[in-house]
């Protein structure tokens, strides 16, 4: 029995953005461009790993009733840790990202993974969902990234290769939703034609 | 199996998880207290740095008050005051740091934090025409407003306002300093 | 004049959903029908509000003096958890007709990032309004604040659930049908509300 599948589930069959549609705040807001979207995805991974290791690890111990809060309280702390190592090393990134880091604490799909996968599994299981899905997180975000660094700015993870000042409304809100909802569209021909 | 739900086994956990939790995070704290201390000072050396002419030693830290409103300022030593200035912008506060040097001129500025609209007034921290206007830029010799509002200030193709907000968050620096000036040579 | 301001820019200019991006999940999920969305409105601007009071008086007077702001994101969000059991349990009791039109939907509430969003923005952020100096908001801002933005939620919200009713019957093609064409429908609302930037 391979172990694989733990992680390349979260790619397609189980990805958060466009097929489960979780954690839908960080992905539109943080990602005009390529860099940030990258970035917000890859502290989300930090917090979906550590929390997924934790939690079915104390799953057994913890009484039903009182489950979520518990399981709120070890999220925000891993939450906390990665604000302060943010701000220590890598300030810059802490800044541009600013509110939706402790805003990972309400992100759906960290207590989605640790209420329907981690508190079921090993801890090893556990670790790998929550690279996959992390990594599908990241991937995710980062192509909408792209897109909307290509369309509003003219570059890709800052290398412009456009001259001028590209479609403005791409990196303003509008276009967050706009591309998002084309892109959703595209996965949803590709699952189709499979 | 999860243990039962009973008062005591829900007290006992959640206290363990609570205790737990707080030790990590208190951890955590001890352990990046000092980085983050030493992260934020390195960025406000290398803004001091970019904002005034070379100069030695360490930029003294301190607080005055103008019009009712507190300014934070540096002073280094032969080379002025560095001083940061907020105003609102389009989309929200504008930070500066404006370093003026000992003859009243100013040095040069640089954008600290904004919430301009990206491509358009966000283009104050990179537009090189729009910033290169305030290096040796003397307020008793030209007017610190937008040629809209009858000053010598070029504004940023389209971001009226927040060029307006840049400019006026220059001439408060430069208030901060003429009242520094005034006051500063009895303690010198 | 400046409760006029924030209230303005919390509703139109920075309208939490299309300009901030907070509380997108419930947004699609109970923006089928312009009842629920009335409802799920009803219940967050509650809830907003009473958190940001209580986290706001719980930062100035708790965190603050003892330097102990690091413990925001994680005290803020146990407050919020238990504030909305609380509120659930008062509202049973006192209640039971404002209960059946809004307790289905305070369970959602806790994870709404528009409930934390706002507690922490009001806390940490300075506030530039109409040119005069920015700072922190005091309580009775701050509670306004929390007010003007719920509205704006719950304005966008209703505004967006009677487009989605007219598009249930519309005929869009297959890979658009669902949550595709709502998303694109929330862009060109957003689009509209752009035209509010810069009024105050």
């Amino acid at each position: 029995m391979s172990k694989w599948h733990f992680v390349t589930d979260g790619f397609v069959k189980n990805n958060p953005t466009f097929v489960l549609v979780l954690g839908m705040c960080p992905t539109l807001a943080t990602t005009t461009s390529a860099l940030n979207g990258l970035e917000m995805g890859l502290a989300t991974m930090f917090v979906l790993i550590l929390s997924n290791i934790v939690i079915s690890l104390i799953a057994p111990m913890v009484p039903d009733k009182v489950r979520i809060p518990v399981y709120i309280t070890v999220i925000a702390t891993f939450v906390t840790v990665l604000q302060l190592l943010m701000q220590a090393f890598t300030p810059a990134a802490y800044e541009t990202l600013g509110l939706f880091i402790p805003l990972i604490v309400v992100n759906c799909i960290v207590l989605g993974r640790a209420e329907g996968f981690a508190n079921k599994h090993k801890v090893g299981e556990s670790a790998l969902d929550g690279i996959g899905v992390g990594l599908g997180f990241t991937i995710s975000l980062t192509v909408i990234g792209i897109v909307r660094e290509i369309l509003g700015s003219g570059s890709v993870f800052g290398w412009k290769f456009i001259p001028g000042d590209g479609i403005l409304a791409f990196v303003m809100a509008p276009g967050a939703f706009l591309v998002m909802g084309y892109l959703m569209v595209l996965f949803n021909k590709y699952l189709a034609k499979k | 199996m999860a243990a039962a739900s009973t008062l005591k086994n829900m007290a006992l956990c959640l206290s363990a998880v609570c205790l737990i939790c707080s030790a990590v995070v208190g951890a955590a704290y001890v352990v990046t207290a000092n980085p983050i201390a030493e992260a934020a000072q390195a960025k406000t050396t290398a803004s001091i740095a970019a904002v005034l002419p070379a100069f030695e030693g360490t930029p003294e830290q301190g607080n005055i008050q103008v019009d009712g409103v507190d300014y934070t300022y540096y002073k280094a030593d032969d080379a002025g005051y560095a001083i940061i200035s907020t105003t609102s912008g389009f989309g929200g506060a504008l930070t500066l740091m404006v370093g003026i040097n000992d003859d009243g001129e100013i040095h040069n500025t640089t954008v600290l934090s904004h919430s301009e609209t990206p491509g358009l007034g966000a283009k104050c921290t990179t537009d090189e025409h729009f910033m290169a206007q305030f290096r040796g830029f003397d307020p008793d010799e030209k007017s610190l407003l937008v040629k809209k509002d009858g000053g010598d200030l070029d504004a940023i193709t389209a971001s009226t306002i927040t060029s307006r907000a840049y400019a006026k968050a220059v001439a408060n620096a430069v208030a901060v300093y003429q009242k520094l000036k005034e006051g500063g040579d009895d303690d010198e | 004049m400046e409760y006029f301001l924030i209230i303005v820019s919390a509703i139109f200019v920075n309208n939490i959903l299309l300009a901030q991006f907070l509380g997108i999940c419930p947004f699609l999920g109970v923006s089928n029908k312009l009842s629920t969305a009335t409802g799920m409105s009803g219940a967050v601007c509650f809830v907003i509000t009473l958190a940001t009071v209580v986290t706001y008086l719980l930062n100035q007077y708790l965190l603050v003096p003892f330097g102990l702001e690091f413990l925001q994101t994680i005290s803020f969000i146990l407050v919020i958890a238990a504030l909305v059991q609380m509120v659930e349990i008062v509202l049973k009791k006192i209640s039971p007709s404002l209960y059946q039109a809004l307790g289905i939907f305070l369970p959602l509430i806790t994870t709404n990032c528009a409930v934390l969003g706002v507690a922490i923005t009001v806390v940490t952020k300075d506030f530039a309004l109409g040119g005069n100096a920015p700072h922190m908001l005091n309580l009775g801002q701050a509670t306004v604040y929390a007010i003007a933005t719920a509205l704006g939620y719950g304005l966008a919200m209703c505004l967006f659930a009677g487009l989605r009713e007219h598009l249930a019957g519309c005929d869009v093609p297959k890979a658009f049908k669902g949550l595709p064409i709502a998303f694109i429908t929330v862009g060109i609302m957003a689009m509209a509300f752009l035209g509010f930037s810069g009024i105050v």
